[in-house]
């Protein structure tokens, strides 16, 4: 079961602010969605190796060659936020 | 005799280090030569995180990483995988970090340092592949930070994760395993540890067997044993007023030598990871035996060939390996007919100890000429050819130029910006030995100008001999012998 602490907690690690009526909604959706989860987890796997990958592909490389990067305006051409050449942001604390 | 570490002090590291010698990043060939480049202009999609973009592993970047979890005796993984590592903050563009979680690349290994009593074995827990955040830089002091600017040109740099067991027992040992790890990795050519950031050590440090404290943010060695000892010092007095360590995470500040807590409110289960579905795992045994053809002699063994072939001692053999670099060169001057022993004397005595001295370290050799940049600013460049070494090596031990007089040269090719030659110096200043007449003259004279330090002398004073020493070497401008002046004066006084 996921509390309204946990709903807080996951709120902080995302960095996002949760009023009091969100915490309880999104409480209830996650609740429900655990619920389903359990449901799956019902289901007999003990004997299935678990899938990560639909294709069974190994050892995906590319060699050590420089390619061309972007131009320093275009990187920056999303943001309003900017200043000397970086993004930026506000204090962290 | 065993070192019975009275305190009971246990430190392990982690040590992140950027394999800075590869062309590109980890997962884009954005460029890894952006040292001295503008903010943002080694970036792409990739490593800037955006929408869609799809990250590729350098394949180099493996290889490095056998590499290294070979010199370190490890085990190198059947499988292995990288996991995302999910946390919030500005210096990671895409919300997670791309590392290796529980199938790490690199398993249990080990490296052998010079302990507190002898040869220790610092057993290594694992090593693991991941990518470098950005760099982020206040606006402002932290404290009073009004923004932060965000440069990415970092991001996705291949970085290699290093972690240790709590087997040291000093910040000294510590240290001495830093040191030594720094040099395999430069044997291994996968690193240069001159480049700014390119490697930093987070240290676990506990006392008498207790609770372990993290100090975080450490970037050089002399920081690691500077913060490590203040660690060390905090958490005793804490217990001796009656106190308890706390299981923490703090941070050093190096300007004030002191470690800081902070407080963190992210555990591991926090970080939810899972395993990065964009990269597929890897099964790369198979490449061990090639690799293992290319792995360079290593620093153990160079420096048993070294003792064994050029009939030095240990000292000078660990000095001479401690740098791959130098050991070249030093290999180089012997190429060229010099007797090895008075060339370790001087390789790894005079000349490395005046490199130290002057804050140079070490950052090229082409065969030729070894070169160096000054450690606190990169700027500043000089270097020291082979030839100059043999030539000076050749006079000293033909006996054509005094000891001190070597010594004078090396500062003065050092310091110089000039091209001469250790013979040209030697013309120049007059360092040449003095005749022995000369010196002769120059005992005799000392002699009679000084009778007070002469009567005090065969009154008993044995300082008043290296008083007269001077006098005769500064009349002789250095030249003279000091052993010979020596024993010319007690053979005047005292017949």
């Amino acid at each position: 079961m996921i509390t309204k602490e946990d709903v807080e907690h996951i709120g902080w690690l995302a960095r996002i602010e949760i009023n009091e009526q969100e915490t309880v909604e999104y409480m209830e959706k996650l609740n429900s969605v655990l619920e389903y989860f359990g449901q799956i987890d019902e289901l007999p796997t003990e004997d299935v190796a678990p899938t990560y990958h639909v294709a069974e592909i190994y050892n995906v490389f590319r060699e050590d060659m420089v390619e061309e990067c972007l131009p320093q305006e275009i990187v920056l051409t999303n943001t309003e936020h900017k200043q000397d050449g970086a993004f930026r942001v506000p204090k962290i604390g | 005799m065993a070192y019975e570490n009275p305190d009971g002090i246990r430190i392990g590291l982690e040590i992140h280090v950027q394999l800075n010698k590869l062309k590109t990043k980890m997962f884009c060939g954005c460029s890894t030569d952006y040292h001295n480049a503008a903010p943002n202009t080694h970036t792409c999609p990739v490593c800037l995180g955006l929408p869609g973009a799809l990250p590729v592993l350098n394949k180099k970047a493996v290889e490095a990483a056998i590499k290294v979890g070979l010199a370190l005796e490890g085990e190198i993984a059947e499988e292995t995988q990288f996991h995302r590592k999910n946390y919030f903050y500005p210096d990671l563009p895409k919300g997670f970090q791309v590392t290796q979680y529980d199938y790490p690349i690199v398993g249990k290994g080990k490296v052998v340092i010079e302990g507190e009593d002898g040869e220790h074995v610092v057993g290594i827990t694992r090593a693991h592949l991941e990518e470098d955040p950005g760099k982020l830089v206040h606006i402002g002091s932290i404290e009073k930070s009004k923004g932060v600017l965000i440069d990415y040109n970092r991001s996705g740099m291949p970085l290699i994760e290093t972690v240790t067991e709590p087997d040291m027992r000093s910040p000294k040992e510590a240290r001495r395993f830093l040191d030594k790890f720094r040099n395999i990795l430069e044997y291994l050519d996968v690193f240069d540890g001159n480049l700014e950031g390119a490697m930093r050590v987070d240290a676990n440090v506990s006392v008498y067997w207790g609770t372990r404290v993290e100090v975080k943010n450490i970037s050089s060695h002399k920081g690691v044993e500077r913060a490590l000892l203040y660690e060390i010092m905090r958490q005793k007095n804490v217990i001796r007023r009656g106190g308890k360590i706390t299981q923490e995470t703090r941070h050093f500040d190096e300007g004030r030598g002191v470690t800081i807590s902070m407080r963190t409110k992210e555990e591991a289960e926090d970080y939810r990871y899972f395993r990065e579905p964009d990269l597929m795992p890897m099964r790369v045994t198979g490449w061990i035996p090639a690799i293992k053809e290319t792995l360079p002699e290593l620093p153990d063994a160079k420096r048993a060939r070294f003792i064994e072939q050029y009939s030095i001692t240990d000292m000078h053999a660990r000095a001479l390996t401690s740098k791959i670099m130098l050991a070249d060169f030093y290999e180089g001057v012997c190429a060229k007919g010099v007797d090895p022993k008075t060339a370790a004397t001087w390789a790894a005595d005079v000349f490395l100890g005046e490199l130290n001295y002057r804050d140079l370290a070490i950052s090229s050799y082409d065969g030729k000429t070894i070169g160096f940049i000054h450690a606190k600013d990169p700027a500043v460049e000089n270097s020291f050819k082979v030839s100059d070494m043999v030539e000076l090596v050749t006079l000293f031990a033909e006996g054509k130029v005094s000891d001190r007089a070597a010594v004078e040269v090396i500062r003065i090719i050092l310091d110089g910006t000039e091209e001469k030659t250790p013979s040209q110096i030697i013309e120049e200043k007059g360092l040449f030995k003095a005749e022995d007449d000369l010196v002769t003259r120059a005992v005799a004279e000392t002699i009679a100008e000084n009778t007070a330090a002469v009567q005090d002398y065969i009154g008993g004073a044995e300082k008043s001999l290296n008083f007269l020493v001077g006098q005769v070497m500064k009349k002789t401008k250095g030249t003279a012998d000091a052993k010979t002046a020596r024993e010319l004066i007690v053979k005047e006084l005292k017949g």
